[in-house]
């Protein structure tokens, strides 16, 4: 076999001749920027659902930037994390305007997500030939929520500290590495000293990892090309839209509502969003009464707590994730989207009405209705993953598909 | 989908002016004389330093004579012995005890709260704190109270360690208002609602503003975008 050189390559797909000037022919980085941002094509008919991608790409940016700041003010340490947040709210210059979009920056991210990943379980977006699509884009998904967490513990509130502790003791659960690895996240048998330093760390790396992984994220889907609400590959050039303008002005309205919900949020309703007893100090000798994590750990939360043991529930929530990742897999039926599918339509509605009791129970002591609520929630979860797509997949019969998008 | 988001926020706007309804510069600030002359024999607010004061629309010199009038601990004297010294504007309002156990030996072996966030971590907020320190009274027919506690209808239990801190006249205001419990308490609230909240009112400010700036803003992208889009 001979391995495949420059000169194999269809004429097409040669790399573009080094015009332009003495950078371009060095470094074409300006053409490169006009091909991808510019004139790429995308499906004409894409609805206000594909706007979440680039509002997960600007609350990106708002985090690194605001994130940066707070750091520069922040002292990780055991006696000054407290102390550091509150000097940051109280009398560093804006801190408290940065730490506020921060905070709900952080609870608009995964909404994004969520909302993101929920579109393209409707609309099938993970199927071929975009699965390493879909599968960055899950990595990216674990990085922000491990972001989450570790950025979640730096202020060293009772939350924090307990949040921690609920994690390290998940972690510890792990048959033969759990209690090593719990060790050495915390930097110790239970949260201490070695931990605001540790997480703040593990906070910025995990942040710059998410921006790599999204680097990737974004290169498979222009060498894919987006889905679109019909599911059907674009066949001629009618069907598309240069992205410039149309999809940056109407990204563009998009944008500014999305700005108004998360900057609202900061200014006007910040307590919507935050757990006042992250405001006492923390305090080992005092469990509070009710452990709650933030809303959107609330799903993963239910599922940890809903079998009697710690290993069981870390399975059980690692495991939900999982089958999302292997959705491309388990979903073999052609059709793309819900739309044309009579059955997977109203499945997809199930499914998500069982992440949001799950999110529910999670936010609830788990006794009781409660317990109960999230494990069927989490049963059905799994069987819509496991049991009905597959089965879905062999016996539904699809509307017919359109033929073009225009 | 947007007349949704804009019904969104339209719903969100009232409830957020309603939460806290205890909240006017004045009243925080005659609030700083009940924590300066009354709460700070016990509490601490040690997140605040006193120059955050100004916050509350204190003058330098205002801020200046309070902090004169605030002693803290000073650098050890020449032999070793504790001093004090007067406050500068970087000085916390730490409590005057110098420890978790002295201050427990002088209050019934109870620990009075830090109360730089209380309006915000207990419940109830700053409505909370005013019927706290109003709901002091004898107790009903029948019910004994232990030694060292004291009866507040305000309290789960309808106990509570701390001894009635304000009466008619505990306070003196200097801006000529009648100190009343009941005024004396409403003060004291607004200015823990401030602790815990500093830049509430910028905070609103800012974010009208921005809310507005991105309506009208996506109202032009919108219509460019129209502009754009009729070719298509």
């Amino acid at each position: 076999m001979t391995p495949a050189t420059r000169l194999d390559l269809d004429p097409d797909q040669a790399p573009e001749p080094a015009t332009g000037s003495w950078l371009e022919r060095r470094l074409p980085v300006g053409r490169a920027l006009r091909r991808e941002y510019r004139d790429y094509p995308l499906p004409r008919n894409l609805n206000a659902l594909w706007f979440f991608g680039a509002f997960a790409v600007v609350t990106l940016a708002a985090m690194i930037v605001t994130g940066i700041c707070l750091a520069l003010h922040y002292t990780p340490t055991e006696a000054g994390a407290f102390d550091s947040v509150e000097a940051i709210i109280r009398r560093v210059p804006s801190g408290w305007i940065l730490r506020s979009v921060h905070m709900a920056g952080a609870s608009c991210f995964f909404a994004v997500l969520y909302v993101h990943i929920f579109r393209g379980l409707y609309y099938g977006s993970y199927k071929a030939p975009r699965e390493v699509l879909w599968l960055s884009g899950f990595v990216a998904l674990l990085m922000v929520m491990a972001t989450a967490f570790f950025g979640y513990v730096l202020p060293w509130g009772q939350m924090s500290y307990w949040g921690a502790v609920v994690v390290g003791n998940a972690v510890a659960a792990i048959p033969l590495i759990g209690h090593p690895l719990a060790g050495m996240l915390l930097g110790g048998d239970a949260p201490g000293a070695a931990t605001p330093m540790r997480f703040f760390v593990l906070h910025m790396l995990c942040g710059g990892l998410i921006c790599a992984v999204l680097f990737i994220h974004i290169a498979a889907l222009h060498v894919t090309g987006s889905n679109n609400p019909a599911g059907i590959e674009p066949r001629s050039p009618a069907d598309t839209l240069p992205m410039h303008p149309f999809y940056t002005t109407k990204d563009g309205v998009g944008l500014c509502l999305f700005l108004a919900v998360l900057l609202g949020l900061a200014f006007l309703a910040p307590a919507l969003l935050t757990e006042a007893d992250n405001y006492l100090p923390a305090n080992p000798l005092l469990t509070p009464p009710d452990i709650t994590p933030e809303w959107y750990f609330t799903p993963f939360y239910a599922l940890l707590r809903s079998v009697p043991s710690r290993l069981g529930g870390l399975l059980l929530a690692g495991a939900a994730l999982a089958v999302v990742a292997a959705v491309p897999w388990l979903d073999r039926a052609p059709t793309r989207s819900a739309r044309f599918r009579p059955l997977a339509r109203p499945a997809w509605f199930a499914m998500a009405a069982s992440f949001l009791l799950l999110g529910l129970a999670g936010s609830h002591e788990a006794t009781g209705f409660w317990l109960w609520l999230g494990r069927l929630a989490g049963l059905y979860w799994f069987l819509h993953f496991l049991v009905l797509l597959p089965l879905i997949a062999r016996i539904e019969r699809p509307l017919p598909l359109p033929t073009s998008l225009a | 989908m947007k007349p949704v988001l804009l019904a969104a926020f339209a719903a969100l706007l009232p409830g957020v002016t309603l939460a806290a309804p205890i909240r006017e510069e004045g009243a925080a600030r005659r609030g700083l004389a009940v924590y300066h002359q009354v709460c700070s024999v016990c509490h601490s607010l040690s997140h605040v330093e006193i120059g955050d004061l100004a916050g509350l629309g204190l003058s330098d010199r205002q801020l200046r004579d309070l902090a004169a009038d605030i002693q803290v601990a000073g650098p050890p004297g020449p032999d070793g012995t504790p001093t004090t010294r007067a406050a500068n504007l970087s000085d916390r309002l730490l409590s005057h005890f110098p420890d978790e156990a002295s201050a427990r030996a002088a209050n019934n072996g109870a620990l009075p709260p830090d109360l730089s966030e209380i309006a915000r971590t207990r419940q109830g907020g700053a409505h909370r704190i005013f019927t706290l320190l109003t709901g002091y009274t004898d107790p009903p027919k029948g019910v004994s109270v232990p030694d060292g506690q004291f009866y507040n209808a305000a309290t789960h239990t309808h106990l509570i360690a701390m001894p009635p801190p304000l009466a008619d006249g505990a306070v003196t205001y200097d801006d000529g208002t009648n100190p009343t419990l009941a005024q004396e308490a409403h003060d004291a609230a607004a200015f823990l609602a401030w602790s815990a909240d500093p830049h509430r009112s910028a905070r609103h400010w800012l974010g009208g503003v921005t809310i507005a700036f991105l309506a009208v803003l996506a109202g032009l992208v919108f219509a460019l975008k129209r502009r754009v889009w009729s070719r298509v």
